[in-house]
């Protein structure tokens, strides 16, 4: 894509997490932190493809660490905020799920 | 004519690769939006959950891609050791443990960057550089100097919180050498740049000044405003991933990059807000090390209760506000205490949960600790809604809570918490303070409330102090 086209999407991707974000209640804030920094776990994508093109060993070393770390920063991210936002029910839920 | 339109295939790899990047695109800020609500957060995550495993499987079409076992290999090692240790660690430790993932990503943005920057710098070194634009260089300089400050901080912040580290490193002329650290990389970053990558010597120094930057730039920084930081560096690998993806020609990580790097500093933004901080004091100042200020000494004194009277005086209360802390979830207290909440509402007692932005270790921390004993959300109130509420409280229960509840906060210009909104617990007719002992908080302040004239104090670990009261409750008949 050419440059400005590259730099329309930056800024319309930045105005869309704003608002994202800009009316999440408190009680959300924590789940929402783990929830993004899941999706910067797509910087697996990029570091597959580098670890793809990579030639010299020391390119595939490089290569190889970023991917590790890249599918941790997605699972592990995945996984944390999905045990957070199980637990979040209504008394609406408890009333008909735990007998009270 | 024949012969100069070359339409692609509808199945070419790259087109299948670009409609699955967008389809990805979509479901994370979907996904994103969802989690914004507690009624759909639950779906946002399998949303962007999907997301992901689209984009991660279509990766592996790219043309002229090679080494498809160590990519595999490195997948499963990397997702096998991250489902394993994202399953089993407690929820009272979560924000170190989004430190530690977020640290990893960052570190795989500055990973794609060293790759490129090396490649350029061997190719260079060897006479026949690359034609990669400055522009391109640029980003993937700048993506890699904020990928390895976000890993290296997240490690040190991990480390604080987790408590294998535990020193608060400062020395005098700190700040100056951390800057020197910092322009030092952007400096080096500007030579690899001008001169095509220059040689490996140069790209390496980048990354150890960034890396060490990141440590520096996070030791001096205490405990208590670790969250904030944690939040920045989050939006620090946002942008990382997004320069990489400006790299890579990848809009997918443009996008999802662009989105965490703002959304994140938004989010960086409300908790330091709710902290009563401004972001520089937080990441300039020295305040939340444990040190605390010489405020105004407290005069009274604290008036024990046991826990059968205060029993009686929540059973045949009207409304009961429970004020909880991070120190409830240290002693695993919030299961008795939504048990003695529970025996309380089926008397008809109003019962409600106060969460300070700042409870727990991070903002909404707190909440999820609740959840995760079974409270429902809706009688949980954050301050705004809450405050008001505490002159018609009969008891206001506080258990683990210390600095949110602290009235001088109102008063005494001189306590380095003036200032902090905090949750008018005094307000209420009679306050009970569940503590461990008589000892100051996590920021060594003393606190004004727990003399009050309508306070006392039951002494005790939180989870024996609330299996207590639930036996009371039972016993009030």
């Amino acid at each position: 894509m050419t440059g400005i086209v590259a730099l329309y999407i930056f800024m319309l991707a930045a105005f869309t997490g704003y608002e994202i974000i800009a009316k999440v209640p408190v009680i959300l804030h924590t789940p929402l932190m783990s929830g993004s920094n899941f999706v910067h776990g797509i910087v697996l994508v990029g570091a597959m493809v580098a670890l793809g093109s990579a030639v010299t060993p020391l390119e595939k070393t490089i290569g190889f660490v970023g991917v590790l770390l890249a599918a941790g920063n997605a699972v592990g991210g995945y996984v944390v905020t999905e045990r957070m936002l199980e637990m979040f029910k209504s008394s609406g839920a408890r009333r008909t799920g735990g007998g009270h | 004519m024949e012969g100069t339109l070359q339409t692609p295939g509808i199945f070419s790899p790259r087109l299948l690769i670009d409609i699955s990047y967008f389809l990805t695109a979509v479901l994370f800020i979907l996904g994103l939006k969802r989690m914004s609500s507690p009624v759909t957060a639950r779906s946002g995550i399998i949303w962007a959950g999907a997301g992901m495993v689209v984009a991660t499987l279509v990766s592996f079409l790219y043309p002229g891609m090679s080494n498809y076992e160590l990519i595999i290999a490195a997948i499963v090692v990397g997702s096998l050791i991250a489902w394993w240790s994202g399953k089993r660690v407690a929820m009272t430790d979560m924000p170190q443990m989004i430190a530690l993932y977020n640290g990893m990503g960052g570190g795989a943005a500055a990973a794609i960057a060293a790759v490129e920057l090396y490649r350029a710098a061997f190719a260079n070194a060897a006479g026949t550089p690359a034609a990669h634009s400055n522009v391109v260089m640029t980003l993937a300089v700048v993506g890699g100097i904020i990928g390895a400050i976000s890993f290296s901080g997240s490690l040190i912040a991990w480390a604080k919180l987790q408590g294998v580290l535990n020193k608060t490193v400062r020395f005098a002329g700190q700040k100056f050498v951390n800057g020197l650290l910092f322009l030092g990389s952007l400096a080096v970053g500007a030579i690899v740049v001008l001169h095509h990558g220059a040689d490996p010597m140069h790209v390496t120094l980048i990354f150890a000044l960034a890396l060490l930057f990141g440590i520096a730039m996070t030791l001096p920084i205490g405990g208590a405003d670790m969250p904030v930081v944690i939040s920045l560096y989050n939006a620090l690998t946002g942008l990382a991933v997004a320069f990489e993806g400006f790299v890579l020609d990848n809009a997918a990580m443009i996008i999802a990059g662009t989105v965490v790097g703002s959304a994140g500093t938004l989010l960086t933004q409300l908790m330091a807000k709710a902290m009563n901080r401004s972001l520089a004091n937080v990441l300039f100042s020295d305040f939340g090390s444990g040190g605390g200020g010489a405020a105004t000494a407290v005069s009274g004194s604290m008036k024990p209760i046991e826990a059968s009277d205060v029993g009686v005086m929540m059973a045949f209360a009207s409304k009961v506000i429970v004020v909880p802390g991070y120190g409830m979830a240290v002693a695993q207290a919030q299961h008795k205490v939504w048990e003695m909440c529970q025996l309380l509402i089926d008397r008809g007692v109003t019962v409600k949960f106060a969460i300070h932005p700042v409870a727990g270790r991070m903002p909404g921390h707190m909440n999820v600790l609740l959840a995760e004993a079974g409270v429902p959300y809706d009688l949980i109130a954050d301050l705004d809604e809450i405050n008001a509420e505490f002159e018609t409280a009969d008891v206001a229960l506080i258990i683990g809570a210390n600095d949110v509840v602290n009235p001088v906060a109102r008063t005494d210009k001189s306590s380095p918490i003036y200032g902090m909104p905090i949750l008018n617990a005094d307000k209420a007719k009679n306050v009970i303070v569940i503590k461990r002992g008589q000892g100051a908080g996590f920021s060594g302040i003393e606190n004004a409330l727990f003399f009050l004239d309508n306070t006392r104090m039951l002494y005790g670990d939180g989870q024996k102090a609330a299996a207590e009261l639930v036996n009371a409750i039972k016993a009030a008949g």
